[in-house]
């Protein structure tokens, strides 16, 4: 008899890489960037999705396919969530202290830097004729 | 910052300027400022200067190990004297515009 066709574990594998790769995407939103439930709901979907179909596999052999691609596959998933949580939970906060950082009521130190134009700009210059300044220190694009 | 593009004409009416600071180059800033539209002033810190003034250096967390900054906000009155800071743990965490505009209402008014 031919042997039926294991959905669950090819669905739940999509789900959970695309719970990796749409990382990018949802990064540009504050509300899925600050917490990344967005994509551990699609590792959660994923999961539940591939334990069903290796339930299915191994309980049914007969019934149907997947003990070797589905365990294939719930390692790669695994291993790619993993790879995920690391990232997030652990290489993205460590962010060095900064105790030298101007307090609130410290005057900021002063600058000069080009701007995009390779024209040099102080703070001077941005606090002229300005109710307030925001300076956004960022990682940079390299 | 792409927040804070999104809402920069709130900021122009309020009279307060953004402006990014970070090691790229010039080059990278003009660049990144036409592709993601960004009209405030990118600042060019290749030397990480200012950038250790402020003592915002990650070190050897930038290309090939290069030094660079890690993020950081600060909003200053129009005496250049800090009114709020914003020293996130978590590289992906960033300030939101309401933060800034929150902290902006708190300033006494005869800064304003």
């Amino acid at each position: 008899m031919k042997r039926k066709w294991n959905w669950p574990i090819w669905i739940g594998f999509v789900v959970a890489v695309g719970g990796l790769f749409s990382y990018e995407f949802f990064a540009q939103f504050p509300i899925t960037r600050d917490f990344p439930w967005a994509n551990l709901l699609l590792f959660g979907i994923g999961a539940a999705l591939l334990i069903v179909g290796l339930f299915r596999a191994f309980g049914r052999p007969q019934r149907y396919r997947g003990k070797v691609f589905g365990s294939i596959f719930g390692a790669i998933a695994f291993l790619f969530s993993a790879f995920f949580c690391y990232e997030i939970f652990y290489v993205l906060r460590q962010v060095p202290a900064s105790s030298g950082a101007p307090r609130v009521g410290q005057k900021a130190p002063d600058f000069i830097l080009l701007d995009q134009s390779e024209n040099p700009v102080g703070l001077g210059d941005l606090l002229s004729g300005s109710r307030a300044v925001v300076l956004i220190f960022y990682r940079g694009f390299w | 910052m792409r927040s804070f593009q999104q809402r920069l004409s709130d900021f122009d009416a309020r009279g307060v300027r953004i402006v990014g600071i970070s090691v790229d180059t010039p080059e990278i800033n003009r660049r990144q400022s036409q592709k993601l539209g960004y009209t405030f002033r990118l600042l060019s810190d290749s030397k990480t200067q200012v950038i250790r003034r402020y003592d915002l250096l990650h070190p050897r967390a930038g290309p090939k190990g290069s030094d660079i900054a890690r993020p950081a906000e600060f909003l200053l009155d129009s005496n250049g004297v800090v009114r709020w800071v914003n020293l996130t743990e978590n590289i992906a965490v960033r300030a939101r515009p309401e933060q800034v505009f929150e902290a902006l209402s708190q300033l006494p008014s005869a800064a304003q």
